[in-house]
């Protein structure tokens, strides 16, 4: 996986020594700036930047997870490119992708931690168990306790997927091994609320802040794999970490609602919503909204990046958005409710929509007072029978 | 085949779903404006705006096609086409597996892609030069 001779060489160098042209070059800072959502004058920026960097380090570690966030970035669609911005990293360690295993492996993340101290990158997919620390452990070590340690001496931690970003579904009600976002761990760190860490791993997580480190969170369930690649793209590219929102989410790809961008915002501005999966509003492409839809409350990229070497998303094939980017989407009440009412700032909406207040008045009569009240009664946790209506 | 039917949605080309092709052509428009006064080129990434199906397709036969198609060999293939309005160029880069990786629409009078890169032109060079020496 490492590869040492090529440690030293900027990204530009090791693309020349694989035989990529600088016409293929250009290609792939073209597909990367479209990716990361940035404007196209970008390119020649991308593209200079990219030419000189070096390749970081990173260490992959992976918790309480299903390993659905690693499957989703190795079967990205661009397949070429996104090999070279694999390459253009030295991905160090990677328990679900390295050949070694045990105490080897182990070996080769402290070697790649003590060589690269402070600079490395540090992704962390899957959540983080508090409760006792025997319920995840890796090569005999605890999850909290790797994950401290290595974080310890990190440039940055990106947190892949929604368990590493807020929990997820280990967080799930009843979180039964008191699972933690990589977020909530170092806040509970900082405020001395973690038992179950060892001795040598506190005075390594003082050593290296621990606290002060820049988290980046790339929640989804799982995240769109140019997602991931774009956020360690821009790392590399500008060696900084990229705006984020509230959430600590990138803003280029977490900026605006599903909703915002849903090619069936007409329907929804017009108040045509299909009813049930199989109606007349379902075959036109009606809003989806009063079949759970939570576009409006999600922030993520699916409706212009799309799934599946960008072939549609969920909306486009006729189901409701499950609201995987955000924080306990497990327990909101059930994939098929309508969210309680539209939650959109509603003079926003009237500016947004040519059809303007009419539209929003249909859509929030649409959306009647008793439904409101059950919608807001049910949000509790999901049953079978939610997941069969 | 099974004997399931797909539900089809019942969305025509025709349907102006989005507002967002009219709005993209006349931005056209002004990059061509801008490209004849000063000679200014433009890009606008397909892929950042929010489309319906079959919008790309609309936008793409509204501009058909031109005078010049070219084919890229360069990791994976790509296409770079002039539309029936000169200066106003597609270029669709694919991946190994001819999926769509990126399309933009360019206003100028050469997609930079077509151009030969000083970097190719220099390796050419020692190349060609390496190549005469072992052969003389
Ligand atoms: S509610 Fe859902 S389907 Fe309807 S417009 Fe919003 S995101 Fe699209
Ligand atoms: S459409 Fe919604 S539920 Fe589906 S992947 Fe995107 S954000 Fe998650």
């Amino acid at each position: 996986m490492t590869n040492n001779s090529n440690k030293e060489k900027t990204l530009g160098e090791v693309m020349r020594s694989r035989g990529v042209s600088r016409r293929s070059f250009l290609k792939f800072c073209a597909a990367t700036a479209s990716m990361m959502a940035m404007s196209p004058a970008m390119i020649p920026k991308i593209a200079h930047a990219l030419e000189s960097a070096r390749r970081p380090s990173v260490i992959w570690l992976s918790f309480q997870e299903c390993t659905g966030c690693t499957e989703s970035l190795t079967r990205a669609h661009t397949a070429t490119i996104e090999s070279l911005i694999f390459d253009s990293i030295s991905l160090d360690y990677h328990h679900t992708l390295q050949a070694a295993s045990g105490h080897a492996a182990e070996e080769a993340r402290e070697a790649a931690m003590n060589e690269n101290w402070g600079k490395y990158i540090l992704v962390v997919d899957g959540s983080i168990p508090t409760d006792n620390p025997g319920y995840s452990t890796i090569a005999g070590i605890s999850n909290l306790d790797m994950f401290m340690q290595t974080a310890a001496g990190a440039a940055a931690i990106i947190s892949v997927g929604t368990c590493a970003a807020y929990g997820g579904i280990p967080h799930a009600d009843p979180n039964p091994t008191g699972a933690y976002s990589v977020y909530d761990v170092i806040k509970k760190f900082s405020n001395n609320q973690l038992d179950g860490i060892s001795s040598a791993t506190l005075a390594k997580a003082g050593e290296g802040s621990v606290v002060s480190k820049p988290i980046i969170s790339v929640p989804g369930c799982p995240p769109i794999p140019v997602v991931i690649t774009g956020v360690l793209t821009h790392f590399l590219t500008f060696g900084t970490i990229p705006e984020l929102d509230h959430l600590g989410r990138p803003k280029a790809f977490y900026g605006q609602s599903i909703h915002d961008r849903c090619y069936r915002r007409p329907f929804y501005d017009k108040g045509l919503f299909a009813e049930t999966f199989d109606d007349e509003g379902a075959k036109k492409g009606w809003c989806l909204y009063k079949l759970g839809c939570k576009g409006p409350t999600t922030y993520n990229a699916c409706a212009t990046t799309k799934w599946n070497d960008g072939t549609s998303f969920p909306i486009e094939s006729g189901h409701p958005c499950l609201g995987c980017s955000e924080p306990d989407f497990w327990d909101g009440g059930g994939f098929y409710k309508a969210l309680s009412m539209p939650t959109e700032n509603i003079t926003q909406t009237a500016i947004y929509t040519a059809a303007g207040a009419a539209a929003v008045g249909v859509a929030l009569g649409a959306m009647n007072k008793s439904k409101k009240n059950n919608a807001v009664a049910a949000h509790n946790k999901t049953t079978i029978d939610d997941l069969e209506k | 085949m099974s004997d399931f039917s797909i539900v089809q949605f019942n969305i025509q080309i025709g349907d102006d779903l989005t507002h967002n092709v009219k709005p993209l052509l006349h931005e056209i428009k002004h990059g061509l404006d801008k490209l004849v006064e000063t000679g200014q080129t433009s890009i606008i990434d397909l892929r950042s705006i929010p489309l319906a199906p079959g919008e790309e397709d609309k936008i793409l036969s509204m501009l058909g096609q031109g005078e010049v198609q070219a084919q890229l060999n360069a990791l994976g293939l790509s296409e770079v086409t002039e539309t029936q309005y000169a200066g106003v160029w597609i270029v669709t880069h694919y991946n190994d597996e001819n999926h769509i990786i990126s399309r933009f629409i360019e206003v100028t009078t050469m997609p930079e892609i077509l151009c030969s890169q000083t970097e190719d032109i220099m390796a050419a060079y020692s190349r060609l030069t390496v190549s005469l020496e072992d052969n003389v």
